[in-house]
């Protein structure tokens, strides 16, 4: 006899284990079903934690999680072939706890967050694939396994099962990825002593820093590249739209490879050991490219959803967000003694309308669309800036009167005067 | 019949590297594995099972995290997990832990006794082969290592009839039950375990026995005290300094390259060239 579940939950990432974490400390009877070998092991992300959203699920998450660095500075740079344009913010208020976001090792994190959520409850099954929904007419009702005797039943089945998911296009709630709505990012992790992070970056005490990235790194694709201080390694990576790499016949190892070597970039790597290389898909295709989320016994969260904030590098917290708020749903549903149809479970889309999940996604819905039709953004405008820079700080007799002539002269020659207010409207747009 | 199979969690040793400069082994990060080759032990327990019935208990000497191996046992059929665990076995080579070991098949024979014991051929952080032996000894098991098949066993005449891979051979061996068997790698192959022993190892109860619980009350042959082996140094064997030499050969002919070859060879090792000569006359 199949075993029956109040709710299964396809996927042990952040939005997976946020909401089986959820469902089970309710006291439903949960089962969530893991591809990997363990949690974590299939995991990737850049990775910073954004303390609200976890802290939204488990208040005290701060006692044992595995973090890294809390971070007190962000940069962000804009950069050309040697040199960079940037911005510091640090903060003493970011260096007082309770922290605001910390660097982690997913693979630790990811750990941790499971033991957690078999802790509250639910049943963990790893090495698992499920391969097909159960259908009951319209209706699902269960998932089945790769494993004899696999079908398993449940009241409702959440997708957590990431930016391929497989299993939503499959049961065609989703259509099949546009490689212009996901970026390709790799990372590498380098070691280092502790003490060499601490006076590279200039913090102690477990803070640390992030650093934004953009502009000619990317080689004109559309893009960023970021690089984080964790306790005694520190990440580097680079990510850009799957279609840009595509186009450009670029291979993003490479990219990485040219980036790592930026004059500004190379010294803070240097001495450091490279243990871990990654690469990972990106749901970025923002608000437009958003499926439908939820239907007769099913929801969809996390990247699965293409619930990321490309902008704000936030993707991890929405999956959280939408794995806690769809599992608050189902708990509401059941408790009315109601099933989980189309019409009950559509209260999770109005949740997340409320929420900053959606309100944030539809700020910027223009954005994807206009930066990748305006590649200007990542190599024009970064090297007028620094050449702008480089003009007005070199000390070489000219009076600054005429080298700000000249810098105008170098903005209206590249972009011209109307390309120039057509690109500040496109900016305004998209940040709107 | 009731069938043992003892099993040791390792690290996958596939990912393991020595710190360059330190000689210690970095285990930072490295994931616990099944030790590969008990897998080919289980699966053929497992297989006996499936063809004359009994049961499978696995059973492991470690630290409370072993308990996951176990789990993994289970869910490929494996009936009962027992852990064998406490701060006194700390620090066994492989006579205390087949001290230890034994200890805990004889404990488990006193509820249900005890047909076969199974152990993998070696383990791949150890690779030492002694745990097995070590064990048959102790319990007066008969012993068949790198066994490649079991052809037949027959329990009303408590006889098993197995192929052993030799050297230069293979050798039947037939011998009475109890005993125990160490399989060949790649003799079998580890099934893919059923949605239902996915469901009854997540949720199984591993037994967990301590020093006492095990049966063993003398401490002086378990543990660090037990253990006569003394590991006095550890190291990575250095890379040879000497550098490989391209050879050029103006002429792309097999005979001209081979002659430029050993040409080559004869000037930087004349004695060769001598006893070669001789040779030739």
């Amino acid at each position: 006899m199949a075993e029956k579940f109040d709710a299964i939950v396809v996927g042990a990432g952040p939005s997976g284990n946020a909401a089986a974490y959820t469902l089970a400390k309710s006291g439903l009877k949960v089962l969530q079903i893991e591809r990997g070998e363990y949690p974590g092991s299939k995991n990737v992300q850049g990775a910073i934690l954004y303390a609200d959203a976890l802290e939204r699920i488990i208040p005290d998450f701060r006692d044992d999680a595995p973090l890294e660095r809390h971070i007190i500075e962000q940069r962000m740079w804009v950069l050309d072939d040697d040199s960079f344009v940037g911005t510091h913010y640090r903060s003493d208020g970011f260096n007082k706890p309770p922290y605001n976001r910390y660097t982690i090792i997913r693979a630790q994190f990811d750990k941790w967050f499971s033991g957690k959520v078999q802790q509250a409850g639910a049943l963990l099954i790893c090495e698992t694939t499920v391969t097909d929904l159960l259908m009951d007419g319209p209706r699902v009702v269960g998932v089945r396994t790769d494993r004899e005797g696999g079908s398993i039943y449940a009241d409702v089945v959440i997708l957590a099962d990431g930016v391929n998911s497989v299993l939503a296009r499959k049961a065609g709630f989703r259509p099949e990825l546009d490689p212009g709505d996901v970026a390709l990012a790799v990372k590498e992790i380098h070691f280092m002593p502790e003490e060499v992070v601490e006076s590279r970056f200039n913090v102690a005490d477990g803070a640390g820093v992030v650093i934004e990235m953009f502009g000619k790194i990317t080689q004109g694709m559309m893009g960023t590249g970021f690089l984080y201080t964790n306790k005694d390694s520190i990440t580097v990576g680079v990510g850009c739209m799957l279609s840009d790499f595509k186009a450009q016949q670029c291979s993003p190892y490479k990219l990485l490879e040219e980036m790592k070597a930026h004059p500004s970039i190379r010294p803070l790597l240097e001495g450091g050991e490279m243990k871990e290389y990654c690469a990972h898909l990106i749901p970025e295709g923002g608000y437009k490219a958003m499926p439908q989320l939820y239907g007769e016994g099913w929801m969809i969260v996390g990247d699965s959803g293409m619930f990321v904030n490309a902008v704000h590098r936030e993707g991890s917290n929405l999956a959280m967000t939408t794995g806690r708020i769809a599992a608050e749903t189902v708990i509401e549903v059941l408790a009315a003694g109601k099933a989980c149809t189309a019409g009950n479970l559509s209260r999770y889309r109005a949740k997340l309308d409320d929420s900053f999940v959606m309100k944030d996604l539809k700020k910027y819905r223009e954005l994807p669309g206009i930066f990748h039709r305006n590649p200007q953004f990542f190599t024009d405008y970064p090297e007028l800036l620094n050449r702008a820079a480089h003009t007005m700080l070199k000390v070489d007799g000219i009076d600054k009167k005429t080298k700000e002539r000249e810098i105008r002269r170098t903005f209206t020659r590249k972009r011209s005067l109307f390309g120039l207010m057509g690109d500040a409207f496109k900016l305004w747009r998209a940040f709107e | 019949m009731h069938i043992v199979v003892c099993i040791k969690q390792v690290p996958d040793s596939a990912q393991i590297r020595v710190h360059p400069v330190t000689n210690t082994i970095m285990r930072q990060g490295v994931p616990a594995i099944v030790n590969p080759y008990d897998l080919f032990s289980l699966e053929e327990a497992l297989r006996l099972k499936d063809r004359f019935g009994g049961r499978v208990t696995v059973l492991t000497m470690g630290p409370p995290q072993a308990e996951a191996a176990l789990r993994k046992c289970v869910s490929f059929g494996a009936d009962e997990a027992i852990l064998v665990t406490d701060r006194a076995f700390a620090g066994a080579d492989t006579l205390a832990t087949s001290y230890a070991l034994a200890a805990a098949i004889r404990k488990i024979g006193e509820n249900e006794a005890v047909d076969l014991v199974f152990c993998g051929k070696q383990t791949i952080d150890g690779d030492t082969a002694q745990v097995g032996p070590g064990i048959a000894k102790r319990l007066e098991l008969q012993l068949l290592t790198y066994v490649s098949q079991v052809d037949d066993l027959d329990l009303a005449q408590r006889a098993i009839r197995v192929q052993r891979r030799a050297e230069g051979g293979v050798q039947v061996l037939q011998t009475t039950l109890p005993c125990l068997i160490t399989m060949l790698e790649g003799t079998n192959e580890m099934r893919f375990a059923s949605m239902d022993n996915m469901f009854r190892a997540a949720r199984a109860e591993v037994r967990v026995w301590n020093r006492e619980q095990a049966g063993i009350e003398d401490v002086a042959r378990i543990g660090l005290k037990g253990s006569p082996t003394v590991v006095s140094k550890v190291f990575a064997p250095k890379a040879k300094e000497q550098k490989a030499e391209m050879i050029e050969t103006e002429s792309d002919q097999p005979r001209d390259i081979a002659l430029t070859v050993v040409g080559k060879l004869f000037t930087q090792h004349a004695k060769l060239r001598g006893g070669l000569a001789k040779k030739l006359a």
